[in-house]
């Protein structure tokens, strides 16, 4: 009896010595892998404001830091280039869906837009109060140039078509400063966002603030945090091999929190949408980045 | 089994700690039985062939890695904790510069990553990292 | 042939004879490695680029043969000789029988 009971503690100090290793081990681990707030981003030789004093209606943070900037040396290294990231591959799906003729209008976006270039600035300072008084975002434009000028039936919001062509049209800011209005029109949704963006929600009874503004720069596990700027967005996540939206990523936080998201392209999340925006103005557009 | 609250408490204390997979070790093929395995036996000098890999991966999707070995034949590099260890054999002909490649993996977890060169004389170099692979941040 | 397959090569357009050059390549494609369960959890069978090759003017530059831990939308760089102008030959050959193509042409600076 005495030597059973011996051999279950001598297993348990077996078991303790092994965790205490692995512990031991990762915490010796250094995090200068990580790279710091230091670090310049330049694709294809242009300069990208990835930090930069905070917008005046930010209350609770003096700087604001691009999701780039989290992000390990090598997953970095992979933006600085258009043929090593990966997202481009999107692009060039989305380029030729551009020029592709679909609906019964038959006709492509090209037909009407001479090339995706047309769309310089747009992205920019989306989304917008149009001139009927509501919020637009760029999937609702391509739906609506979809469904009413080209008789093709709607993209998914966050489906691989609308990904890429967002990220096309996304791509031609590239390097201009984000600059959505919050004022004016626009500014009953924007402060509807911003309380969004303060409610704790879900079974884990959390708000976007608590980790994107209470936490940006910490480790959630083996994450580093960040501030949750959508200025790269869509963007390749290595998680998922892909293109990835803003509203698909609202949804997928939302899920992590184990709160039931709001719907793609539903009123909370486009005033979300405008809020978060806002919270990157004077960064640049970073769309297609390369996230984790 | 029963647990005393100390127990429960330092297993639960070490492991939310624990922000690394941990090792494959027990379910990993030794690295030296990965070597032998492209060797046939042989020995493979542990100079010569060079691999780069990052000390601790962004993502286990996709982990970024270079290989190079003057003057080698073929390179092949193997994941000794995946569930299969294979990952590529880059053949080199007369046409390239040099014996040397950049490509994206996948790693199942914590590892070693092996690369084993056949030389043109038919001698071996063998190079390994240990690459650590983290666990996703809010579990999404 | 598996949907929506998509390659970028990066190569230069002109070379001096004889000079070596670096070659990207990137090609869209899942990687399906097997070991996936669908929601009914049944396994998702093995769909891979198995192989990859290069040459240029018909002599090997590399030739790749791949496993299924090489990642989704596989990428390699390599390096090539341009010992005279012509054509560099990409190939790709998926588990499904389809082999996709590209083809770039060197000039000589």
């Amino acid at each position: 009896m005495r030597r059973f009971c011996a051999s279950i503690i001598g297993r348990k100090l077996m078991k303790f010595k092994k965790l205490i290793a692995v512990v031991l081990g990762a915490l010796a681990i250094p995090f200068a892998a990580i790279a710091g707030e230091d670090s310049q981003l330049t694709v294809e030789g242009q300069l990208m404001v990835t930090s930069v004093a905070a917008p005046a209606h930010m209350e609770n943070v003096d700087k604001i830091f691009s999701g780039w900037v989290f992000r390990k040396d090598e997953t970095q290294a992979l933006q600085m280039d258009d043929f090593d990231n990966p997202a481009f591959i999107f692009i060039d799906k989305a380029i030729d869906t551009f020029n592709k003729v679909e609906g019964t209008a038959g006709k492509a976006c090209v037909s009407c837009h001479e090339s995706p270039e047309v769309f310089k600035g747009l992205r920019a300072s989306m989304p917008r109060v149009n001139s009927s008084g509501e919020l637009e975002t760029i999937p609702e434009l391509v739906n609506g140039c979809r469904t009413e000028r080209m008789g093709a039936e709607k993209w998914k919001w966050s489906g691989g078509s609308m990904a890429g062509i967002v990220g096309l049209i996304g791509l031609q800011s590239r390097g201009m400063f984000v600059d959505v209005a919050i004022d004016g029109q626009a500014s009953s949704m924007w402060e509807k966002g911003k309380e969004l963006y303060y409610t704790r929600v879900g079974q884990l009874n959390m708000s976007c603030a608590n980790c994107h503004e209470d936490n940006y720069g910490n480790m959630i596990r083996a994450d580093h945090l960040s501030m949750g700027q959508i200025n790269g967005f869509p963007t390749y996540r290595l998680k998922n091999a892909k293109l990835n939206t803003i509203h698909g990523r609202f949804k997928g936080c939302m899920k992590n929190i184990r709160a039931t998201p709001y719907k793609e392209g539903g009123d909370e999340f486009k005033a979300l949408e405008l809020y978060v925006a806002s919270r990157s103005n004077g960064l640049t557009v970073e769309t297609p980045s390369v996230r984790n | 089994m029963k647990f005393t609250r100390r127990d429960t408490m330092a297993i639960g204390g070490a492991a939310a700690l624990t922000t690394i997979l941990p090792s494959l070790s027990s379910a990993a093929i030794p690295v030296n039985e990965l070597i032998m395995g492209v060797t046939g036996g042989a020995d493979a000098a542990s100079t010569g062939i060079s691999l780069t890999a990052p000390e601790i991966a962004e993502n286990g999707n996709t982990v970024p890695i270079s290989i190079d070995a003057p003057g080698a034949v073929a390179i092949t590099v193997m994941a000794a904790g995946n569930p299969r260890p294979g990952v590529a054999t880059f053949n080199f002909g007369a046409g390239s510069a040099s014996q040397s490649a950049t490509t994206r993996i996948r790693l199942a977890g914590t590892q070693d990553v092996v690369a084993v060169a056949e030389m043109a004389d038919g001698s071996f170099a063998t190079a390994h990292q240990t690459v650590k692979v983290t666990i996703g941040g809010c579990g999404g | 042939m598996a949907k929506g397959v998509k390659a970028r090569v990066k190569v230069p357009k002109t070379a001096a004879a004889g000079e070596s050059v670096t070659l990207k390549t990137l090609i869209s494609h899942k990687m399906e490695s097997g070991l996936r369960k669908d929601s009914d959890g049944n396994k998702i069978p093995q769909s891979i680029i198995n192989r990859f090759t290069c040459s240029f003017n018909g002599n090997t530059v590399i030739d790749v043969k791949m496993a299924a831990a090489i990642s989704t939308n596989p990428y390699f760089a390599f390096d090539a000789v341009v010992p005279e102008a012509g054509e560099f030959h990409f190939t790709w050959y998926d588990d499904d029988g389809s082999i996709y193509e590209e083809k770039k042409s060197v000039k000589i600076a």
